[in-house]
């Protein structure tokens, strides 16, 4: 895809943003890193449990002042992680590496040479970046079968290892990234964080006929729902994940964090195992935008492994706070508002298009007129792009290998039924179906069409002066697992990407925030959609709307008794926002 | 594997018949290369026959074969199409190629600059359009030395197109006729080789024994006539039996399900017209400083030998398509003064000869220009016979680090300059062999031939022939 970068070019820098991007600029970018940092809770020395849950800039602060130490830190999460266990969020942990890491890190803190923002700061990738001398699962028999490790780091991995970065494990997916609940891998379902909050908890008490609470626990939403359980759970303070439909989005939105999609080709695919080439993105889980921004700036940047990345260069950059929207213009398309999209997000949605229009925003209703056919079209390049990336699995140069040996094509045939599962195998046949000589026009040709269409409506929104796009992320709030596998994979895939694949059809950043509470106690969050490439100026907005919305902090005392204090401070993200 | 190759495709990619009638006859070429009746910017893929419909007798029509070729040329370069890339420095060389190559998840492929390099100058030399974006498709197939699946081609909109290839063959009782005859080409494509095995020989030559064509032809003809249909089909020949077995029944034929390679972008090429203002010129590839650097073509170096040395069409082709003889030649003129045919000759016959005996190279060859240079020399201020030439060339082929001067004077084969040593010799051949003499007399002239060779014998083979035979028909007539 190609995008008209004259467009908008936020990244170098705002202030020489000439078009649309430039009128949110505020007059004076004021630098937030310290703010909130210093003296915490107990004032002067902060104890390791109360900074668990912190924010990444917040720690990173801590760090630098060396009221921390990056093994202390590093060991606290890796207890977490052993107790979180259960939530099924890694595939991996990588102890020994990151205590490595840490102590090369605490090294370089002592000489005073500390890496920048990243150094020490304990985060988890998902388990289909490619990891140096770690093993690379996807979740899929086909890679776990002989431990598939691979020889070289992803570049983004890379990037933030180089940043000081610890690498605290691998986490949980559906295979191959196919799915939308992160229920379909091969290492069992991950469970949200929030099925054992304090808030839900509470919420079911009251409606006392809750039977068996351990059954019913909650999806985390997919298919990078492991990254999301990580950080929810406190055990890393950043994640990786990838979204191709919307699989960072989304269980950034059912676990209270912030998801952010960037602009395709601002952030290099080298190394991720890809699903969509053309919509892959790696995405990028936080507690809080600022987090979102830090993580950003460490990875935008072309890369010359891959070819798809834009050529300027990109600057880490520090968010702005802005104090006035009155000059923003807030588009809301009106053919997201579905019959399927439950009341509360409903009314969440308008209650947030008013919080923009009740402090000055221009909020309109606008018309994306294609979106209706985005969710078929997006199905048919998916598996199209699928059946081709998944035809390198064929058990010869590595991963799984059936025992059957009377011919190649009998061993191919045997080892890929074995190693994928119907998820995977469906999808390869419908993409293959797609791409049949005979199909090729009628589907794949026409879908391309449609996808050009989608991407036009964008435009035209855009060009119209919206500045950025406000929808809900999700239909609902994040469902129990027994509800959630009622219907198939495809079905889930195609309700629960609804809001969130054209994005990637598009090649648009985009960010879900946490809201609010639902009635239930459970986060529900809302999608902001942005120009191509205008990632920053996206984060700025979502700032803004995070610091109106105080979402609550996850409450996970009960579930961590011993480790109570970690969580006393309950509203952290939002004093972390506080100037 | 991903070695960077080059596909070149004439039109009409299999046989096809053409039904010639009687007013077209003449119109239509001899089955010779890639003559086509169909119009261009046809498919190469799916080539039908002309006639199905009717049934045609036997020998009712005039058949000509439409004969299409498909070229795999392999790139020289450093590092392979889609791995080691040089259009970005900052990737460092060969940090990647093997995870590629190897089909690692989550390797991208990353375009060569050199090869793209090649493949405009390629097109550029075989007069194509170079088309300023082409794009990149995957063809899907598994095969054991196709790690991703896929192989990465360029289906839809190669790099060029819509080029012709003027050759020429020598025909006629002689082979002294040369017939110029045009071949279209349809596309090149860049292409990664499928294979990891390359069946490179050693001068990197493939051999096509078109004598293979001739069985094909006629079992097409024979299926037609006799209301058969030509299906397309891969079929290979089949020495023993001498005829073309089918490889692949049709049930099994493949769709190679085509689709957008999403990892690269649009190939873009730029002209000095339509180069952006201030692009880095490491960044971008500008075809007309291509154009610049395109070597003389080899139909121009031919067209300048005929004019230049009065070089029979048919030489220069032969001097060009031995590698390094053209330059052979061209050295050994600067350093001699012996009329160009003579060392064309000399170049084509001598020296050709002796190296395709021994199967060497132009550059293998013992002998330098400049010995030759320095032999032709000699010959020509008729210091040396040319029977003796050919003893120097022998000598000299040897190696024994000798100029033909030292030869020419340790085997004492300087020509008798000497007239009346030679006229001494001359009497004394004809006092001796009385009878030939009155042969000659008697008016039999073929008997003089004898006394030359009598005379040279007795020279040891040094003196000129044509100066003995004055000597002798002087003495004659007295």
């Amino acid at each position: 895809m190609q995008f008209d970068q004259s467009k908008c070019s936020v990244l170098k820098g705002f202030v020489t943003i000439k078009d649309g991007c430039a009128h949110v600029v505020p007059a004076a970018a004021v630098d937030l890193y310290f703010c909130s940092v210093s003296p915490g809770p107990c004032g002067g020395r902060l104890s390791t449990r109360t900074m668990l849950g912190r924010t990444l800039r917040e720690v990173s602060a801590a760090l630098k002042q060396g009221h921390i130490t990056p093994t202390e830190l590093c060991q606290k999460c890796l207890s977490i992680i052993k107790k979180t266990k259960f939530l099924n969020a890694y595939i991996t942990v990588s102890e020994e590496v990151a205590l490595k890491q840490a102590e090369e890190s605490e090294k370089r803190y002592k000489k005073g040479h500390s890496l920048g923002d990243l150094d020490g700061i304990p985060i988890a990738v998902k388990d289909n970046f490619s990891t140096s001398g770690i093993e690379t699962t996807c979740a899929s028999n086909m890679l776990r079968g002989k431990g598939y490790v691979p020889p070289y780091n992803a570049t983004v991995v890379q990037k933030l290892l180089d940043q000081g970065a610890l690498l605290m494990g691998k986490t949980n997916l559906d295979e191959f990234a196919m799915g939308s609940g992160s229920t379909d891998g091969v290492f069992g379902p991950v469970k949200n964080p929030w099925s054992y909050s304090k808030q839900y908890r509470e919420k079911r008490k009251q409606k006392s006929h809750c039977e068996n609470e351990d059954s019913n626990w909650l999806i985390t939403g997919g298919s990078s729902g492991g990254s999301a359980a990580a950080v929810s759970a406190f055990t890393c303070f950043a994640a990786l994940g990838s979204d191709t439909g919307g699989s960072t989005r989304n269980p950034a939105a059912h676990c209270g964090l912030v998801g952010l999609k960037p602009s395709y080709g601002l952030v290099s695919r080298h190394g991720l195992i890809p699903l969509v080439n053309s919509m892959d993105v790696p995405g990028i889980l936080t507690r809080c935008v600022d987090d979102a921004a830090i993580v950003l700036g460490v990875l935008a940047g072309h890369d010359p492994k891959d070819s798809t990345t834009i050529q300027d260069p990109v600057k880490p950059f520090v968010l702005p706070s802005l104090t006035d929207v009155s000059k923003l213009c807030i588009g809301i398309p009106k053919e997201y508002l579905t019959p399927e999209l439950s009341s509360e997000v409903r009314s969440l949605w308008s209650k947030a298009a008013n919080l923009f229009e009740s402090e000055g925003a221009k909020v309109i209703e606008v018309s994306l007129p294609h979106t209706s056919y985005s969710i078929v079209c997006y199905h048919v390049l998916c598996t199209s792009e699928v059946a081709s990336n998944m035809a390198r699995f064929d058990g010869l140069e590595y991963g799984h290998r059936c025992d059957i040996d009377v011919s190649t094509e009998a061993m191919y045939a045997a080892t890929r039924r074995e190693g994928f599962n119907d998820v995977v195998r469906g999808r390869i046949l419908s993409g293959n179906f797609f791409l049949l000589k005979e199909n090729y026009e009628n589907y794949f040709v026409k879908a391309q069409k449609v996808r050009r269409l989608i991407a036009n409506d964008f435009v035209t929104v855009f060009n119209s002066g919206v500045d950025v796009l406000l929808t809900p992320t999700t239909l609902s709030e994040a469902v129990p697992y027994t509800e959630f596998i009622k219907e198939d994979n495809r079905t889930r895939s195609a309700q629960d990407d609804i809001f969130t694949q054209a994005a990637n059809m598009a090649g648009l950043p985009a960010v879900s925030v946490p809201m609010a509470l639902s009635n239930q106690g459970l986060p529900i969050g809302l999608q902001f959609i942005g120009r191509a490439f205008c990632d920053q100026e996206l984060l700025t907005i979502a700032k803004w709307f995070e610091k109106q919305v105080q979402f609550p902090v996850i409450q996970l005392q009960e579930l961590m008794d011993d480790c109570s204090s970690v969580f006393e401070n309950e509203k952290l993200a939002s004093v972390s926002l506080k100037q | 594997m991903a070695a960077p190759m080059l596909r070149l495709c004439c039109p009409g990619r299999r046989w096809a018949l053409a039904c010639i009638d009687g007013c077209s006859r003449h119109r239509r070429g001899a089955p010779n290369g890639c003559t086509s009746s169909r119009r261009r910017g046809q498919s190469s893929v799916a080539q039908q026959p002309f006639i199905t419909a009717q049934k045609p007798r036997k020998g009712e029509h005039e058949w000509a074969a439409v004969v299409g070729l498909e070229i795999h040329a392999q790139i020289s370069s450093k590092s392979k199409l889609f791995s080691g890339s040089q259009v970005h420095f900052a990737a460092p060389p060969n940090s990647l190629v093997s995870f590629f190559d190897a089909s690692l998840p989550g390797t991208l492929p990353v375009l060569n600059r050199r090869c793209v390099e090649a493949a405009v100058m390629t097109g550029l030399a075989l007069n194509c359009r170079i088309n300023k974006k082409s794009l990149f498709d995957r063809k899907h197939y598994f095969y054991a030395d196709l790690p991703a699946g896929y192989q990465i081609t360029q289906q839809r909109l190669p790099i060029a197109v819509n080029g012709s290839l003027v050759y020429s063959f020598c025909a006629g009782k002689n082979r002294s006729q040369v017939i110029n005859k045009t071949a279209r080409v349809k596309q090149i494509q860049l292409e990664q080789d499928s294979g990891k095995s390359l069946h490179d020989d050693l001068r990197s030559q493939t051999l096509i024994d078109l004598n293979r064509a001739d069985y094909e032809i006629q079992r097409q003809i024979n299926e037609l006539e006799n209301g058969g249909e030509i299906l397309n089909e891969t079929r290979s020949f089949d020495s023993k039996l001498g005829c073309t077995i089918p490889m692949r029944d049709k049930e099994g034929k493949q769709d190679y399900r085509f689709m957008p390679e999403p990892n690269l972008p649009p190939l873009l090429l730029y002209d000095t017209e339509s180069l952006p203002a201030g692009a880095d010129p490491q960044q971008v590839i500008d075809i007309d400083r291509i154009r610049e650097q395109l070597p003389e073509l080899p139909s121009v170096t031919r067209e300048k030998l005929v004019q230049q040395y009065g070089m029979l069409p048919e030489h220069s082709f032969t001097l060009l398509n031995e590698v390094g003889l053209l330059e052979f030649f061209q050295n050994v003129m600067k350093e001699t003064r012996a009329e160009p045919k003579k060392v064309t000759s000399w170049v084509l016959n001598t020296l050709l000869g002796f190296l395709k005996q021994q199967n060497l190279a132009v550059s293998e060859s013992p002998v330098t220009p400049s010995a030759l240079a320095e032999l032709l020399n000699l010959l020509d201020r008729k210091a040396i016979s040319s029977s003796a030439a050919k003893q120097v060339f022998e000598e000299l082929w040897r190696n024994e680090g000798k100029t033909p001067a030292q030869i020419v004077s340790e085997k004492k084969l300087e020509l008798m300059q000497d007239q009346e040593a030679l006229e001494q010799l001359c009497h004394a051949v004809m006092e001796g062999h009385p009878q030939v003499v009155m042969d000659v007399k008697k008016g039999n002239p073929r008997a003089i031939n004898k006394l030359i060779g009598l005379v040279r014998k007795a020279t040891l083979s040094r003196a000129d022939p044509t100066v003995i035979k004055e000597i002798l028909e002087k003495k004659l007539a007295s």
